[in-house]
């Protein structure tokens, strides 16, 4: 079947709903294809709020916001996306509260805000209240407001549909073909302008706090066609995730107070971060926490583990203000933290890498920065770069809501000057045959050990620390995993709601941002932000201030370009807190 | 432990009616369903199917009738259960397969109540106010995900498809009561009608389903109040 809408939005997250509401109010024909259903999206995890310098409950400026991103991205952040969003987040909040989000309240009516690790006053001298939040589930506050947007504007959706791909022909981005979960039918999809917004890839990971459902599936396709992934090596775990499960537990926990500790009951971060302690940036707390386990210090009858304490916090302060990871702990592991501290660990998080963007959303495919006509993208799918090497927290709901409303903006203007391309059922060859050789495999290999095998591994050889030899290690097994995924079989031969057949197409576009992620950080030879090379400590600005591009040449090499890093303001210094 | 997993199944493509299929999991008391039902999927049957995404209870995704209760798969551990489980698609939406139902209906009532801040006055610069009073007065219904744990588990709604059912109505108490919005009589019009809030009978299944602890009977209550008050 065969649809067209000028402007076709992939994805129903935070950055997709908001794309796809700004480009109908320039006045586009727009369509959402989400692999979900719009209010499953994970931006509705996001719990502790969105940053901005709205100056509510003490003093604060955009410039310092723009300052804590900058330092906090380790200088790898590119300035002028800095500014605009430092800039932007403030109106994107206001909007949102005139949309009628549900933001908690100061006691003189206007939106509360709290502290969040690395968002500090004059220049990092103390923490700041610059979260604007709604209890502990601001993102889905969030996503089910720009949801109700989209019901209000009468936005075109097709849920539960996988993208299985993008048609670019002679460097023009024409249209979609989606697989519809329901009767296992390849649509085609016309677009002027496509903008994808499709999240994350946290399940290349053991321990993560992504949905089943992140598994980087455009990232990969675009790659799978030459286009480059930038700073795919920056990946973000975050620290406080429920030890083991990785259920994320939000840093608006110590913004309230909460505090880390180990085995000997040590406030740990106090020699990490003389500073700003339990409040620093997620790269550096979830190092320390690692490092505390590595010497011995660490909790439970594995010693595998620190402590996350709120027992000293009025119980109404965690009761009112954070009552959905309350739940979670007394849930998941029968622990309250009302009375007793909480078992956490690092957990996969937060891809600062991903399709390389200009300002206003669109795809660059190189070093120059030469546009895909057509072709946006925005959020955690995309890297403009505003969290450089590391993201700090809240940043990825403004995120969403500045660059998607770019995007959603550019596209349906550019839409305004372009042509419809003639697509034609050819266009869903190359998807139905992926499609049909997995169905019709009778391999011996299946998907569930192969992801387990993927998943484990990239925990041990590329997650918080690396070293060139586990790197190494890593690409050999990636190539042998690739390999054995031409193999795959499933069970399930048939069109209606096969779901198992979504899993094993999931699984290879998991194995190609893993393969874009460990070749660069294998190729990056020093440590920034969420990027730590054991045998590489130190930053080198001399020669690793830059963006790297990765290309996919065929499975197992890569080759890289770079890509300037566009300073500013603020000229790059050793990151101490 | 051994759990004996039972599922009801259904497949539109080979079977007439659903059938009821047992498998033997080896599992821990802190698994969630959701993990038991990963288990046969990934190393028994992979044809077997059913939504998920979060995996923690906020996605919404994975309401399912589990030891005859609506709950959320990835929300309900096996320690809380015993060792023979049995899980269901939710009941009064049609099954396309398995434990997947057409959530259709259940987003066409959610749309039906005007689920978005109706406000035509022109904002202020800065953010409306609101005290923390007025944003706690409607605060229980923010929580509501959408998982349908409520409407389906109610006996109104299964023998009147017609009736919108205590979700649509949870959402439009969240505006009603929203002192930011103007659009109650327009929500009015539609809750006071023929599908509306008077085909409540107040059995508070809807009550003892959610997962998020929202107290949805009280809020029908209150919206059955508001709607009378209104008219007087």
């Amino acid at each position: 079947m065969a649809h067209r809408h000028e402007v076709i939005v992939v994805g129903a997250g935070g950055a997709g709903l908001t794309a796809a509401l700004y480009a109908a109010k320039e006045g586009a024909d727009v369509a959402v294809v989400s692999k979900l259903y719009p209010t499953r999206s994970h931006t509705g995890a996001a719990q502790g709020g969105i940053g901005a310098a709205l100056g509510n409950v003490e003093e604060d400026h955009w410039e310092w916001h723009m300052f804590d991103t900058v330092k906090g991205g380790d200088y790898l952040t590119d300035q002028d996306a800095a500014e605009v969003f430092a800039k932007e987040v403030i109106e994107a909040v206001i909007e949102l509260e005139h949309m009628g989000l549900p933001f908690d309240r100061l006691p003189n009516g206007k939106i509360a805000q709290r502290r969040f690790g690395g968002h500090t006053k004059e220049w990092g001298k103390a923490p700041v209240h610059r979260a604007a939040h709604a209890a502990d589930r601001t993102g889905h506050m969030i996503l089910q407001t720009l949801y109700q947007q989209c019901v209000k504007h009468n936005i075109t959706f097709y849920n539960e549909f996988h993208v299985t791909d993008v048609i670019i022909e002679d460097g023009v981005a024409k249209g979609l073909v989606a697989l519809e979960l329901a009767t296992g039918e390849l649509h085609l999809f016309e677009a002027k302008a496509i903008v994808i917004a499709s999240g994350g890839f946290g399940r290349i990971y053991k321990v993560t706090s992504n949905a089943y459902t992140l598994t980087g599936d455009l990232q990969a396709i675009l790659y799978r066609k030459g286009l480059p992934l930038e700073d795919m090596e920056f990946y973000q775990f975050h620290p406080t995730g429920l030890y083991p499960l990785g259920i994320l537990l939000t840093e608006g926990a110590r913004g309230e107070g909460g505090i880390l500790r180990n085995a000997l009951g040590e406030r740990f971060m106090e020699r990490y971060a003389p500073t700003i302690k339990d409040l620093a940036p997620r790269d550096l707390v979830s190092r320390a926490m690692y490092l505390e386990v590595r010497e011995g210090r660490g909790c439970g009858p594995k010693k595998d583990h620190v402590l996350l304490d709120l027992t000293h916090l009025p119980p109404e302060v965690i009761e009112k203000k954070l009552p959905d990871i309350t739940e979670f702990s007394r849930i998941y592991l029968g622990v309250d933290p009302l009375k007793e501290p909480v078992p956490v660990m690092p957990t996969a998080h937060y891809a600062m890498g991903g399709i390389p963007t200009t300002l206003w959303g669109q795809v660059i495919k190189d070093e120059k920065n030469t546009v895909v006509p057509g072709l946006y993208a925005a959020g955690e799918a995309a890297c403009v770069s505003l969290h450089g090497a590391n993201r700090l927290g809240t940043n990825s709901l403004g995120d969403l809501v500045v660059f998607g409303r770019r995007a959603g903006i550019h596209a349906a203007r550019f839409a305004r000057d372009a042509d419809y391309h003639e697509l034609t059922e050819e266009h869903l060859g190359e998807s139905r045959e992926r499609i049909e050789r997995i169905k019709n495999s009778t391999g011996k290999e299946k998907v569930a050990a192969l992801r387990a095998e993927l998943q484990q591994s990239m925990m041990d050889n590329a997650s918080v620390f690396r070293t060139g030899e586990l790197l190494q290690k890593q690409v050999e097994i990636l190539k042998e995993l690739m390999d054995r995924y031409k193999r795959i079989s499933i069970d399930d031969k048939g069109d209606a709601y096969n779901t198992e057949l979504v899993e094993a197409l999931e699984l290879g576009y998991l194995l190609e941002v893993s393969e874009a992620l460990v070749h660069s950080a294998l190729n990056r030879t020093e440590s920034r932000g969420a990027h730590a090379r054991e045998d590489y400590p130190e930053r080198d600005d001399e020669n690793w201030l830059k963006h790297t591009l990765a290309y996919k040449v065929e499975d197992g090499k890569v080759c890289f370009r770079y890509k300037p890093v566009v300073l500013g303001r603020f000229e790059p210094k050793p990151r101490t807190y | 432990m051994q759990v004996t997993l039972k599922v009801l199944r259904f497949d539109p493509a080979k079977d007439k009616k659903p059938r009821w299929e047992t498998y033997q999991v080896e599992a821990e008391p802190w698994d969630r369903v959701l993990d038991l039902l990963h288990k046969v999927k990934w190393y028994q049957d992979g044809s077997l199917a059913f939504r998920r995404s979060c995996g923690h209870g906020i996605c919404g995704s994975d309401a399912m009738l589990i030891n005859g209760k609506n709950r959320l798969a990835c929300k309900t551990l096996v320690r809380d259960l015993g060792n023979v489980i049995t899980v269901e698609p939710i009941r009064g939406l049609p099954v396309e397969k398995d434990l997947i139902v057409d959530m259709e209906p259940f987003f066409a009532a959610y749309r039906a109540v005007k689920p978005y801040l109706i406000n035509d006055e022109p904002p202020p610069q800065r953010e409306r106010l609101q005290s923390p009073e007025e944003r706690e007065r409607f605060d229980q219904g923010t929580k509501c995900i959408l998982c349908a744990s409520c409407t389906t588990s109610c006996p109104v709604f299964w023998v009147n498809g017609t009736y919108i059912g205590p979700a649509a109505i949870v959402q439009a108490h969240r505006f009603i009561f929203d002192s930011r919005d103007r659009g109650k009589r327009e929500r009015f019009q539609v809750l006071g009608s023929g599908g509306g809030v008077w085909r409540c009978r107040t059995a508070y299944n809807c009550t003892e389903a959610c997962p998020r602890d929202i107290p949805v009977t009280q809020l029908i209550e209150e919206v059955k109040r508001a709607i009378l008050m209104d008219r007087f």
